[in-house]
């Protein structure tokens, strides 16, 4: 023993020594990593589990994610909350007019959204036309968590995202939460089904082209009336989007069309009508209200809305989708794009997919009512 | 920034990096730079009340060790040419001197504390009196602002104070390392009242990063957050609701806020000082322990000596020892003596100081009258034990079970009950809604409500109360285990896979059954707002 500390002093560790503590230090670093590489597959399938799968009653939040699987040479991208996911029919579009449209909509998805989501879409195609529904003017500062996540959690992690999520988040918000989803749904735990573990890391599309189907049928009969507001402008932070979407849009050399879907509800004031039409003539771009044209669509509120007049049904959509493809087709100039055989083959896919699930639906409706 | 929101959790392993990364003789300014940051988020404001309680009882250490140093001085140079008589007048003049300077910095540090905490108190007494006198004016409270654990910073910063008063520690020359006394950010805003004999000069040192630290320090902050966001925030939701009113949720129901508040109180508190003393860990600082596993306790006596330790003797050492040291007392216990007999001539001074102690322990809780009661109950609870302790070794001495297990469990069942009621008086604001609370058990028909269903309507689910049962389980198993020894040093040996499993499955347990994030309101401690 003295021996050996008399070794140590004069020549320094011992090579055994030196060796033990090299082991050592493997070990643990090792050790450290392995640890470390267990815990991260841990959070990330528990994450993966405890996120909402939006894949039954609100299916709103599966929408944004879908279009990654699209292929990406559309000709019209609408944009907008759901007046624009409800209300009108990519399907319809190619089959009547050889359209190849795709909707980035989303619940309640407020202007910066749309602002980002464009710019995030422009990374990917610059389609013809960007339709964007305008009923968001009327929101000029963040809203509902609940709906932020539909729209957040979607998309794909680029600048336009951390940039969207920047300007959504409401006070309660974290950003942290975005980028650790599991800090947000931890408490999932108590709540889950057999379909989070089975749809953890694959799910079936909920859209058809960002689409959202509805076959059933509630009629509008008693639309609130509109209660009279203060001030009819619309905020400096929704025209300063607005801006920034006519811009980028320019830059992109695609055309901006505004409108605005034809649901009864939420209400959609002259005055604000009036605020579109002259910021569309300032800025040349065309604007429809179609809330206008309901009785040249063909639109029976009776029997063309799932929800008493917030929505279309698929016989509503249908409809708009016809009057809307013919604008799109004579006023922007788009071509049918039917003879492209490839498009056209993948369309028959979505075409079959989508006849099948008016049939599901169908079933489904004609079910309970004979219950 | 509190300890239980993200930039809290990316602040603390940012400090660590930096505090490993530099000289070690600059730790201690990462420290106290780090406490000022600390401070300044949770409000700017707050570091006016923090700089002017550092400023003044800086200065007025450094008076009285001066004037310790100038009297030690001047009898070194002229005692040998004074006589017994005229050193005794010396010094009894220098005494005074100090005496001065203490009282003074006291009153001005204690204006501070009173001014943040008291002084809306203050007014709604004396508009009582008003009202009772007929008087028809009332004077309007003022909007203050109450900074973060005030009440902490300031007691330790004037046990500093006295401790150099009294000559046990001499006076910082070095403002920014005695700043950093009162600021340390783990213990800042929630304790324990540290001893600057105890603290400070661990600060100081370097600190070599040590792996042994970190995993020790950094499991018990895990086991902190672990009691703070499973348990409590758990137990606050039903707490909350149920407190929130009064007329619906009494009888049976004020069984469950006694219970459920006394488990959230101890697993928020002792769950925050986890967190403390594990930071300080990880930092290679040692911060004193505050509790002893409290609820284990067979007497409130002993209770006492567990919960909050560093209050408790903090309040023995500069209140109770100077009053019941006093000359009024010395008074007062000679004229007892006379009257009632030596023995009351010895008690009654020790009731009385007793009484002083635990009247300042209820307002320092909290300026609000339920706290004051809180505080006497207690003392009447202690005093009458202490009266009755010859009855009770008679009883034990007659009984063979005494000192059995049963016996035992009895005990500490009995302590948790009356802990259970006494805190009854944290919750509610007003004394009568206590008293008609706590009376209204006894005339309970709602005792169904454990069956019913009713208990699933209060915030928490079928799933809720398992994971807080086989909580409240586990904080009992460790305290048990504890009582052996560290539980950490148990894990520390354990095989690898056996000590991953543990952190790891801990570490779960917060991430997914703690209640955090949108929703919850797991934010502040409760002891914060002392």
């Amino acid at each position: 023993m003295k021996a050996g500390l008399l070794c140590r002093e004069i020549f320094g560790k011992s090579e055994s020594e030196e060796t033990y503590m090299k082991k050592r230090r493997n070990i643990l670093i090792l050790r450290a990593l392995s640890t470390a590489t267990v815990v991260v597959v841990m959070l990330a399938g528990l994450q993966r589990v405890l996120m909402p799968k939006y894949t039954g009653a609100d299916r709103e939040g599966s929408m944004i994610g879908e279009y990654y699987s699209q292929e990406k040479d559309h000709d019209v991208i609408f944009i907008g909350d759901c007046e624009v996911y409800t209300n009108f029919s990519p399907a319809v579009l190619w089959e009547e007019y050889g359209i190849n449209s795709y909707i980035r909509g989303s619940a309640e998805q407020l202007i910066w959204q749309s602002y980002y989501l464009t710019e995030e879409t422009f990374t990917y195609e610059k389609p013809k036309v960007l339709v964007f529904n305008v009923l968001s003017m009327m929101f000029n500062e963040p809203q509902r968590e609940s709906y932020n996540r539909m729209t957040l959690d979607g998309m794909r992690w680029s600048a336009s995202k951390i940039k969207c999520i920047e300007v959504s988040m409401t006070e309660e918000e974290n950003f942290i939460e975005y980028v650790f989803p599991i800090l947000r749904f931890h408490d999932r735990w108590s709540e889950l089904t057999k379909e989070d573990f089975t749809k953890a890391w694959k799910k079936d599309p909920v859209t058809f082209n960002g689409y959202y189907m509805r076959v059933d049928t509630l009629p509008a009969e008693n639309i609130p009336e509109a209660r009279k507001l203060g001030d009819y402008r619309f905020g400096e932070n929704a025209y300063y989007y607005l801006d920034k979407l006519t811009e980028l849009c320019q830059e992109a050399g695609v055309e901006l069309v505004l409108i605005k879907a034809p649901s009864l509800y939420p209400p959609w004031y002259d005055e604000w009508d009036q605020q579109i039409e002259e910021y569309a003539e300032i800025h040349g771009l065309k604007y429809y209200n179609l809330l206008d044209a309901a009785e040249e669509i063909g639109l029976d509120y009776s029997t063309d809305t799932y929800d008493a007049g917030l929505h279309l049904n698929l016989s509503g959509a249908e409809k708009l989708s016809r009057y809307f493809g013919a604008i799109l087709a004579e006023d922007c100039g788009l071509p049918n794009r039917k003879q492209d055989r490839e498009l056209a083959l993948k369309w028959e896919e979505k075409l079959q997919a989508y006849r099948e699930e008016i049939k599901r639906q169908k079933t489904l409706t004609d079910n309970s009512a004979a219950q | 920034m509190l300890f239980t929101s993200y930039e809290f959790i990316a602040f603390f392993f940012l400090l660590i990096v930096l505090y490993y990364l530099i000289p070690g003789r600059y730790q201690w300014m990462l420290l106290l730079a780090a406490g000022y940051v600390f401070y300044w988020a949770a409000n700017p404001d707050y570091l006016i009340f923090l700089l002017a309680v550092t400023v003044l009882t800086y200065t007025a250490a450094l008076l009285i060790d001066q004037s310790l140093v100038n009297q030690k001085k001047y009898l070194k140079n002229y005692g040998g040419e004074m006589d017994r008589q005229a050193k005794k007048e010396y010094k009894a003049l220098q005494e005074k001197k100090r005496k001065k300077i203490i009282v003074w910095f006291l009153i001005m540090v204690l204006s501070i504390l009173a001014s943040a905490k008291y002084i809306n108190f203050f007014i709604l007494n004396l508009n009582s009196i008003l009202q009772t006198m007929g008087s028809g004016r009332q004077i309007s409270f003022i909007d203050l602002l109450l900074p973060l654990g005030i009440s902490f910073y300031t007691f330790q910063a004037i046990g500093y104070m006295l401790d150099v008063y009294r000559g046990n520690i001499s006076a910082e020359k070095n403002f920014f390392r005695y700043a950093l006394f009162v600021s340390f950010f783990p213990q800042l805003i929630q304790g324990p009242i540290s001893r600057f004999q105890d603290l400070a000069r661990t600060m100081w040192e370097p600190h070599p990063f040590r792996g042994k630290n970190l995993q020790n320090g950094l499991l018990r902050v895990l086991w902190g957050y672990f009691k703070k966001l499973v348990v409590a925030d758990r137990l606050l939701i039903v707490v909350d609701l149920l407190l929130e009113q009064p007329e619906k949720y009494c009888g049976a129901y004020t069984v469950i806020i006694m219970i459920f508040y006394t488990v959230q109180l101890y697993a928020d508190f002792t769950g925050g000082i986890d967190i403390t003393i594990g930071i300080a860990q990880v930092l290679g600082i040692e911060v004193q322990e505050n509790f002893r596993r409290p609820y284990f306790s067979k007497s409130l006596k002993e209770y006492w000596r567990r919960w909050h330790i560093s209050m408790s003797s903090w309040f023995r050492d500069y209140v109770f020892y100077p009053v019941s040291a006093s000359r009024a007392m010395q008074k007062i216990s000679k004229g007892a003596g006379k009257l009632w007999g030596a023995k009351a001539g010895k008690r009654l001074p020790v009731y009385l100081s007793s009484f002083v102690v635990w009247l300042a322990t209820g307002i320092w809780h909290g300026a609000s009258w339920n706290f004051v009661v809180w505080g006497l109950l207690n003392w009447a609870v202690l005093m009458i034990s202490e009266e009755l302790e010859p009855l009770y070794v008679r009883f034990q001495q007659k009984f063979a079970f005494y000192g059995r297990l049963p016996y035992r469990l009895f005990q500490v069942g009995r302590t948790f009950l009356l802990i259970c009621i006494l805190n009854l008086f944290d919750c509610y604001e007003k004394v009568s809604v206590t008293l008609k609370m706590l009376f209204s058990v006894f005339g309970a028909e709602n005792w169904k409500i454990f069956a019913d269903g009713s208990l699933l309507c209060l915030g928490l689910t079928a799933a809720d109360y398992i994971v807080l049962a086989a909580a409240v389980f586990m904080m009992i198993s460790v305290s048990l285990i504890q009582r052996r020894g560290s539980v950490r040093t148990r894990i520390a040996g354990m095989r690898y896979p056996a000590q991953a499993a543990v952190w790891i499955g801990l570490f779960l347990m917060v991430l997914l059954f703690g209640k955090y994030g949108i929703g919850y309101d797991a934010g502040q401690f409760i002891y914060n707002r002392f």
